[in-house]
């Protein structure tokens, strides 16, 4: 029991957009728990049917106590001018799916009138995610070509893309026909959030390595060499992801909490060891220093962005010398030293790295966090009735401080509304003032609704119920029901405004993306961003032996 | 085949179009997608409702007692399904009732079923010839429903059911005594060095 009584952190501050936005991968992250429970599957290319110019079908499998999982990937050729990463494309050079199972030729020969269709094509209960990905044409061809020749890549155009194809999107939980999550959540390994996107993408990689030599090879048989370890090692997927995400966390919120919760409750116990080993400190020290030869990969043109990367630099340099000449492990509570000078002296981004890179040494508090991060929403949906108005607008004035002391009659206040694209049925964000639509607005604008929930509960009986105040105020009903989640689930809500006329909504991408154990993160306006994943992580026949900071060992 | 998320955004989104509020709508999609888990005709239910109210949205429910009636002509089901799961816990002392000319009474079920949850009671709904056993949620017992949709219930009974066995005791007794045959009678010795023995508990 730690004796400084360090408490987590306050969901009023933690939960701003800046701060969200400035979240990095951690031990946490989707993609490295995916490899760590899956690193001792049994892994097998099970079909490798491609033509000389590398179109056709794979597949992959991960197997383990008579259960398997499956990706198919069907490779096809596109005219260039017909290559687009935007979601409105509809064809794309590889489109993959992920089914429960071996599948037999009968679910590849109906999956493959589906899957490259993607949204406009219907999968059943036995697939499980489903994705598209384009090549970087650029580093695709120039790898392909220089390996034919016999050579490897250049390095440098390699490290400065860091993958050879892009997904644009990676569907699952019931879209398109996909299996609804009950059917597969009981299952222990795939308890994890996402664990079967991550697994997607993971085979996906392997799927682009192997299809380069294969063309490679077919071009030139007498000479071709195969892609070199080290640098497959060093190439991930990169992924093209727009606003989609945004909402994603806004309608689900105890899935949001358990995320965040997970993470600030780790900090908290890093920050209550009273006694940090020598061993342990220096494991940090490591991955600090690694990771930071990292952050000079991380190159963009968003002056946005740049501007993070700069003062994450910056302040990285203030914590080194920091590290070196304050800090001791004869420090008691050193971890908690060091939090409290972080706070004090750097940015949110450098914060909130060095936060992520404190959980590093410690597997004992991280891990069992992990089973902790999914979520059974149905269980907290209904709305306490019984309750009264006082107790809703107590939950108020403490959970939403900042949000009830935003003025809305402020233009700039409501400058943007959310709404869904007829076209691709994806979610979008506008100007109020300049576009059409406003009046069918999706319910996303929480902090509005929750300053026009408060305003009406202060002219409403305080002993009334809220099943009273709901027969006349239904249009309030949506933001009722999240006032009494955030009261269990405090880190449920973003509290800032997702309407205002600042409003980045990168920031909510860029949450979600840390979560994935994204890097790079390279956003092409304030709404989309690419990103790179796995980049560094084992190739398939090292999983067995890899370690959970491969993450750090791109470039190294 | 439409999977069950598909059902819940689709009816979400189609309930706000025909007029509900988001926070209605919500529950909508959660109600559909509940009845088409339990094997029951939501989508179409649901489909014809939302085309009758097209044109005269319904009127909301403003209380709930024993007996309802309406002054229009007949009880909206979704709204009706609202009010009685956000007010169950009071209505339970009324121990039944009874909703007169309600539109599409299939529609109303979901939201009993929540709050037999809730209540953690299960509940008898009747109308017509079909009658439903709601268990706390879990599943819905059927009897004589209508594949079709069923545009209107003349009176729609609900009875809460107290919690109580549905066996007799001799049953219980004679259940109870077979098991008594896994167990193993404890020597005395054995009992001397239980848990507790040998010290004074007066301490």
């Amino acid at each position: 029991m730690s004796k400084l009584n360090i408490k987590l952190r306050d969901p009023n501050e933690v939960m701003k957009l800046s701060r969200l936005g400035s979240f990095h991968q951690s031990k946490l992250s989707f993609l490295r728990s995916f490899i760590r429970e899956f690193k001792d599957w049994e892994y097998k290319r099970n079909i490798f049917e491609l033509d000389k110019d590398g179109y056709g079908v794979a597949v992959y499998s991960f197997e383990k106590n008579k259960r398997s999982y499956s990706l198919i990937c069907f490779a096809q050729y596109i005219n260039p001018n017909e290559r687009s990463d935007r979601v409105i494309a509809t064809k794309w050079d590889t489109a993959f799916v992920l089914h429960d199972g071996i599948p037999t030729q009968e679910d590849i020969n109906r999956l493959k009138e589906n899957v490259p269709k993607q949204e406009i094509g219907r999968m059943s209960y036995k697939e499980l995610a489903l994705s598209r990905a384009n090549k970087s044409v650029r580093v695709f061809d120039h790898v392909v070509n220089s390996l034919s020749e016999g050579k490897q890549p250049d390095k440098n155009l390699l490290n400065k893309v860091g993958y050879l194809y892009r997904t644009t999107a990676v569907y699952g939980s019931g879209k398109f026909g996909l299996a609804d999550r009950f059917r597969i959540k009981n299952r222990k390994e795939v308890y994890g959030p996402f664990r079967l996107e991550m697994m997607l993408v993971y085979l996906v990689r392997q799927f682009t390595f192997d299809q380069v030599n294969h063309i490679a090879k077919n071009k030139n048989p007498g000479k071709a060499v195969q892609l070199d370890e080290n640098i497959a090692r060093n190439l991930g997927i990169g992924n093209s992801t727009g606003l989609g995400m945004a909402p994603f966390i806004v309608n689900h919120p105890t899935l949001l909490h358990k995320w965040i919760y997970s993470r600030e409750k780790a900090l908290k116990e890093i920050r209550s060891i009273e006694v940090v080993s020598n061993e342990e400190f220096i494991f940090f020290k490591n991955c600090l220093t690694k990771s930071q030869s990292i952050v000079d990969t991380w190159l963009t043109e968003s002056e946005y962005q740049n501007k993070k990367i700069n003062s994450l630099k910056s302040d990285l340099i203030k914590f080194n010398q920091f590290i070196e000449k304050d800090c001791s492990i004869k420090v008691k509570y050193l971890w908690n030293t060091i939090y409290l000078w972080v706070e004090k002296n750097l940015n949110e981004e450098c914060v909130e790295y060095i936060v992520s890179m404190m959980m590093e040494p410690y597997d004992k508090i991280v891990d069992p966090l992990i089973n902790n991060m999914s979520s059974e929403e149905e269980q907290y949906f209904s709305i306490p009735g019984h309750r009264k108005i006082s107790e809703l607008k107590k939950i108020l004035e403490k959970k939403y401080q900042s949000i009830i002391k935003i003025n809305f009659k402020e233009k700039n206040s409501i400058a943007n509304f959310w709404f869904i694209s007829k076209n691709k049925e994806e979610p979008r964000v506008a100007n109020r003032y300049e576009e059409q639509g406003a009046e069918l607005e999706q319910p996303l604008a929480i902090a509005r609704d929750i300053k026009q929930l408060y305003e009406k509960i202060l002219k409403t009986n305080q002993s009334e119920t809220v099943a009273d105040f709901l027969l006349n105020n239904d249009d309030l009903r949506h933001v009722v029901r999240r006032a009494f989640i955030n009261d269990q689930f405090p880190y449920s809500e973003i509290q800032d405004n997702t309407i205002g006329a600042s409003l980045m909504p990168i920031d909510m991408l860029r949450l979600k993306l840390s979560f994935f154990g994204a890097v790079k993160f390279d956003p092409r306006s304030d709404k989309w961003l690419r990103i790179n994943m796995y980049q560094g992580a084992p190739l398939s026949h090292e999983l067995k032996n890899s370690d959970d900071t491969w993450i750090y060992n791109s470039l190294n | 085949m439409i999977t069950f998320s598909e059902i819940e955004t689709t009816t979400k989104r189609a309930s706000k179009a025909a007029g509900f509020s988001w926070g209605v709508a919500e529950e909508i999609g959660k109600s559909i997608r509940s009845l088409e888990l339990f094997g029951l005709p939501g989508i179409i239910n649901l489909n014809q409702y939302l085309k009758k109210i097209k044109k005269k949205h319904p009127t909301k429910i403003t209380k709930i007692e024993k007996e309802n009636k309406t002054a229009d002509k007949e009880f909206c089901p979704i709204y009706s399904g609202v009010a009685f799961l956000d007010r169950c816990l009071e209505l339970e002392k009324l121990k039944s009732l009874k909703f007169y000319n309600v539109s599409y009474p299939l529609l109303m079920l979901p939201f009993i079923s929540r709050a037999s949850e809730i209540m953690s009671k299960k509940i008898l709904v009747q109308f017509d010839n079909s009658s439903f056993l709601l268990n706390f949620d879990k599943s819905i017992f059927s009897k004589n429903i209508e594949k079709q949709a069923q545009s209107q219930a003349k009176v729609v009974n609900i009875e809460f059911i107290e919690n109580k066995n549905s066996f007799s005791e001799q049953d219980w007794k004679e259940l109870y005594k077979l098991s008594e045959e896994t167990f193993v009678d404890e020597s005395d010795s054995l009992k001397k060095t239980a848990a507790g023995a040998g010290l004074t508990d007066n301490d």
